[in-house]
């Protein structure tokens, strides 16, 4: 770096070879802080949660032992975790990705139900089409579809200064009207009556499960989707850009960065991936459009940003766990009659006391000392 | 059709109004606070179930404050400490407070609560529809009184300049003694309770009944109205009847017979706010009326 920068960003351009030779210099003391820091923040959300429960006259323990059973306790019932595991996965990385730049991106939803509606229209153009031409087109429809949608709040952010997050929040509320209209109007199946949807694609061209299982191919897609973010964000030049823009923008302009561009391409590839998880919801699980699609996995998904701390691997986890909590609401209602929303309050709490734990970074001697 | 959207932008405008003036006098103090939807929708829950169970709206919208209150009492827990970002401690009180909400309001969707008494202003007219038009909700005039006073507020008392001064540079306030921190909490508390009478006036007043669906993000549109309204308490009021009267465009088109695009007339209030803020943001030059330290950690 011949450009003057300020000191900040200069220790974190110094810094940054760890993640090149990650093997020899893993720095185990930021990793173990936001490690404890994570685990023991779940651990006082999941305190607390025990708290309201008992307040609410179930008994803690007994529901934390429902939820397990019902997320986790049988082959069947992982399968059903999977299943919810693989849009949130997807979701979650249309606010992680932009996270590194330093931008609050929450239109999940939105991207969510644009993606799908995309891959529907893509869809019912080439229902005669063999299986794989028409999910890859599909594909690709809710890539584009999703990624566009993203990359315009980025577009309104970089041109003319308009605040990502509120942006993004609106255009959720706007891609669901359009979702109403669609599926109301010019493209409503006349056959749908109670719940008005678009025609269905064929469905033995559906996403088929894999193997015996009841979990959709949507699954690998996530993976995948999480794995490459991984490897884009954390060991590509790429990514190092964009962690530069999110640490120091003012930095990276006098380094010469297309801030803008790297930018929006980073909005694109996050509102892509939420548009794959409206995509594989089409494609596998509703074989139609309707308002299922805007069924929640896009808030969620920015839950599972924050707890992973916009980390592609950690992406996959999280999802893991919080698909198993929502896949076990069913359970807390019929069993210990809690509602629904019960699984809401739960994930509120986990965001704020999540959040609470970022204040406590730097606090604890062990972590500190080497470069830090 | 014009009355009927006059009308809807005094009623549909008036939690747009307090929410909007409570997010303003937040963003004053340097803090911004997405979860006043939260607030909106605690208060809307618990003014019904409070006037329900107690059968005075009157005690619902104590309820509402108070519980509106406490609300921005953790918001402003989580934001007043080190390395919290003000947005996403607003997305999670946002979380939070719908899930508290709807767990609570469930037994509250049935049975309908003692209604807001409404004061009519339409006695000179003829017609039904203009005394219907004019029949007003306390809440609105509550609203308008305290748009005006705190403008008055900001402008000419000392607690006023506080608020400011701590919005525009936190360093320099602390340096002539004013508590940071203290005039923080109490925008912030004060900023939530106002959010939790708009919901009282959602729940008890127009809609006028508890359901999940009730606010629809119209927490998070003031957000964007505040910026519209350049910070000014007065202006607030303005735009919020602006927002309340396109939110009636799709119902008063439906009622004249046009259902074309229904759907689409949904998504009015939304787009319009896009546009707004599109229109009034600029790289260039900074915000006019913007509090310096907005949003910066601390």
């Amino acid at each position: 770096m011949t450009t003057p920068t300020t000191p900040t960003s200069a220790a974190k351009i110094v810094e940054e070879p760890s993640s090149k030779r990650w093997a020899s210099r893993f720095d185990w003391r930021r990793v173990g802080e936001s490690l404890v820091l994570t685990v023991g923040a779940s651990v006082c959300a999941l305190a607390l949660f025990g708290v309201f429960c008992a307040t609410q006259g179930a008994n803690p323990l007994e529901v934390f032992g429902a939820i397990y059973k019902a997320a986790f306790g049988s082959a069947y019932s992982f399968q059903n975790t999977l299943v919810r595991t693989a849009p949130l996965m997807l979701a979650a990385l249309c606010t992680a990705l932009p996270a590194r730049l330093g931008l609050v991106v929450i239109g999940n939803e939105g991207a969510l139900v644009m993606g799908g509606l995309a891959a529907t229209l893509a869809g019912l153009q080439m229902t005669t089409s063999p299986q794989w031409a028409l999910l890859t087109v599909m594909t690709l429809a809710g890539l584009v579809g999703g990624g566009l949608w993203i990359m315009l709040c980025g577009l309104l952010y970089y041109q003319r200064g308009v605040n990502e997050t509120i942006s993004s929040l609106l255009m959720n509320y706007i891609a669901i009207a359009v979702l109403n209209h669609l599926v109301n109007g010019p493209m409503r199946d006349p056959t749908s009556l109670n719940k008005p949807s678009s025609l269905p694609i064929p469905e033995d061209k559906m996403l088929p499960m894999m193997g015996e299982t009841n979990v959709h191919y949507g699954l690998v897609f996530g993976i995948v989707f999480c794995c490459l973010a991984w490897l884009l964000m954390e060991h590509s030049t790429f990514g190092f850009k964009v962690r530069m823009i999110g640490g120091n923008i003012r930095a990276a302009r006098m380094a010469g960065l297309p801030v803008a561009w790297i930018g929006l391409v980073t909005c694109f590839l996050a509102g892509g991936a939420a548009g794959v998880a409206g995509m594989v919801e089409v494609a596998a699980v509703h074989g139609r459009a309707n308002e299922s699609l805007a069924a929640g996995y896009g808030y969620s998904g920015i839950l599972v940003a924050f707890v992973a701390r916009h980390r592609g691997l950690p992406i996959i986890l999280v999802s893991t766990l919080l698909g198993g909590i929502l896949a076990s609401g069913g359970i807390l209602q019929r069993q210990f009659k809690l509602p629904d929303s019960t699984i809401l309050v739960f994930q509120g709490l986990v965001f704020v006391v999540i959040l609470y734990s970022d204040s406590l970074q730097g606090r604890f001697k062990i972590f500190q000392g080497g470069r830090a | 059709m014009v009355l009927g959207i006059l009308a809807g932008a005094i009623r549909g405008g008036t939690p747009f109004l307090l929410v909007s003036l409570g997010e303003c006098l937040t963003e004053k103090s340097g803090k911004i606070n997405l979860g006043l939807e939260g607030a909106l929708l605690v208060g809307a829950m618990s003014a019904y179930a409070f006037s329900y169970r107690l059968g005075s709206p009157w005690a619902g919208v104590i309820a509402a404050g108070v519980t509106g209150a406490l609300m921005g009492l953790l918001h402003a827990a989580l934001v007043l400490r080190p390395k919290v970002n003000d947005v996403a401690a607003g997305i999670a009180l946002l979380l939070l407070g719908s899930g508290l909400a709807f767990y609570f309001g469930k037994p509250y969707i049935q049975p309908s609560a003692p209604q807001l008494p409404a004061i009519a202003l339409g006695g000179w007219a003829t017609t039904a529809q203009v005394k219907a038009a004019l029949n007003i909700s306390p809440l609105f005039v509550l609203g308008v009184v305290l748009a005006f006073a705190m403008r008055w507020f900001f402008k000419s008392t000392r607690w006023g300049m506080h608020v400011r001064a701590v919005g525009d540079s936190p360093a320099a306030a602390l340096a002539v003694g004013i508590s940071v921190k203290r005039t923080r909490l109490v925008a912030i508390v004060i900023g939530s309770l106002l959010a939790g009478l708009g919901g009282a006036h959602l729940s008890l007043f127009y809609p006028g009944a508890w359901t999940e669906a009730i606010s629809s993000g119209q927490g998070l549109m003031a957000v964007a109205l505040v910026i519209f309204a350049r910070w000014d308490p007065v202006h607030c009021l303005y735009a919020s009847l602006v927002f309340g009267g396109t939110q009636a465009i799709g119902p008063a088109l439906q009622a004249v017979g046009i259902s074309t695009g229904y759907y689409l007339w949904n998504a009015a209030p939304y787009l319009l706010t896009l546009v707004v803020m599109v229109l009034t943001c600029s790289r260039k030059r900074t915000l006019i009326g913007a509090p310096g330290a907005l949003g910066t950690p601390g």
